[in-house]
């Protein structure tokens, strides 16, 4: 039997008290005990991206996350992006520009390119395909997604109202 | 796999030092490493788990008697966005550039990089060139002793350091750079991001009136740790970088490490990269 901890923390703007094993990813906590889904599991240790949330604004591959570490953050999965009128272009972007096929790695890249584009609306393309390093994409060859951020960057990250 | 009886929280590194005495502890800072290893078993838990990302004297950086000194847990993030790391240490500035991927630069610890003691960690050999200390803090008489060891005699072999179980890494400090000292890195993998490097190459030097002085040279990834390479460095130091004499090192470089065949490269292979890659890091040192 694995030791257990209670933790608090904020996912995606709600509070949230849940008992997880000490070992447990973060990720495994979002799908199995949150029942958050959206949030994939890829390779399981770091190098695919499909699992990137947001811990207190910054992007993280939550496969590698004990999930114990979240008690006191702030938590952002791609169901709070999807929910946040912000990211509407980027998702329709992503749409108009052929930039989901599967959709396995859509959620990870969504979230890591809401990151990119957070933190510099105006990121060139240059910006934009090393920002999304870290996201592996087996069906689309990246061209198109790195299109769909870019029309967004150039936009200029434009918010909805 | 042992289980794990407690889970500890430390807020300081007194607390943190006081649960490291007590034997058994696994420590956790950013994960990306201790989570792939031990779901792998090539780490096992001890009876101890404990997070020491609530310890605010393991974060930022601060410079006094003439050491830059970076808080264990600076993510890899950090130190580019540090303007001190940019400015001063551009050679450990593009080493974190080039360090896996934004997510795990975002979670990765400069304390964790170090004592994970890989043979390619990326900012070891950047730190080998800028002479870097590790801080060591534990608990001895009731009071908490730390002491420094540089990180060359630190480094042991493939996630082996000479940190004792009872102590834990604070900090790892770096004589500031004397002027004129310029230093560049360089690694090589299959693609830019996340990969582990191939091989690396840092070098640093003083270039005073053309010729180069107090010649530092590090590589990663050819001996079972980060190593700096005495021969390298002594066929540079007095002498201008000019391209005979970097050709020269560069030679001597390749004769002077000791890689393996592994499932990322052959031996051969790696020889010939060092040389390369000794090659136009010295050409960008002679150019900085």
């Amino acid at each position: 039997m694995s030791l257990l901890r209670e933790i608090r923390f904020t996912l995606n703007g709600v509070a949230r008290q849940v008992s997880v094993p000490v070992t447990m990813t973060a990720l495994a906590m979002l799908r199995d005990v949150l029942h958050l889904t959206g949030t994939k599991y890829g390779c399981g240790e770091g190098e695919c991206g499909a699992c990137t949330i947001l811990v207190d604004g910054r992007s993280v591959n939550s496969c590698v996350m004990f999930a114990v570490d979240c008690d006191g953050r702030q938590v952002t999965t791609i169901e709070g992006i999807a929910a946040d009128a912000q990211w509407q272009p980027l998702r329709e972007s992503l749409v108009e520009h052929g930039g989901v096929q599967c959709g396995f790695c859509t959620p990870g890249m969504v979230v890591q390119a809401s990151h990119v584009l957070s933190r510099d609306p105006h990121a060139d393309r240059q910006a934009i395909k090393r920002g999304l390093e870290g996201n592996l994409c087996r069906c689309t060859g990246y061209k198109k997604i790195v299109d769909a951020v870019v029309a967004v960057a150039d936009a200029g990250g434009k918010v909805a109202p | 796999m042992s289980a794990i009886e407690r889970y500890e929280v430390p807020r300081d590194v007194e607390t943190a030092a006081e649960i490291l005495r007590g034997g058994a502890v696994t420590i956790l800072a950013g994960g990306t490493d201790l989570m792939p290893q031990s779901k792998a078993g090539r780490v096992s838990f001890g009876k101890v788990l404990m997070n020491i990302r609530r310890i605010p004297e393991l974060m930022g950086v601060a410079e006094a008697d003439g050491m830059i000194r970076i808080g264990a847990l600076t993510s890899i993030a950090d130190l580019l966005e540090l303007d001190t790391v940019g400015r001063r240490l551009p050679v450990l500035w593009q080493a974190a550039d080039q360090f896996a991927s934004g997510q795990i630069r975002n979670m990765g610890t400069i304390g964790g990089n170090i004592c994970n003691a890989s043979p390619a960690g990326d900012t070891l050999v950047p730190l080998l060139v800028l002479n870097a200390e590790v801080e060591l803090a534990s608990k001895a008489g009731g009071r908490l002793v730390t002491r420094r060891v540089p990180l060359r005699d630190f480094l042991l072999g493939p996630g082996r350091t000479a940190r004792r179980p009872e102590e834990l890494l604070t900090a790892v400090a770096v004589p500031v750079p004397p002027d004129g000292f310029r230093a560049r890195f360089a690694k090589l993998g299959t693609r830019p991001a996340l990969d582990i490097s191939t091989v690396s190459v840092a070098v640093g030097a003083v270039v005073r009136g053309g010729a180069a002085e107090d010649v530092r040279v590090a590589f990663g990834a050819v001996a079972p740790r980060p190593i700096r390479g005495p021969r390298t460095e002594a066929t540079l130091d007095g002498r201008p970088l000019a391209k005979a004499v970097i050709d020269a090192a560069a030679e001597v470089a390749h004769d002077e490490v000791t890689p393996i065949d592994d499932v990322r490269a052959t031996a051969w292979y790696r020889r010939q990269m060092i040389h390369n890659l000794t090659k136009e890091v010295l050409s960008h040192v002679a150019a900085a």
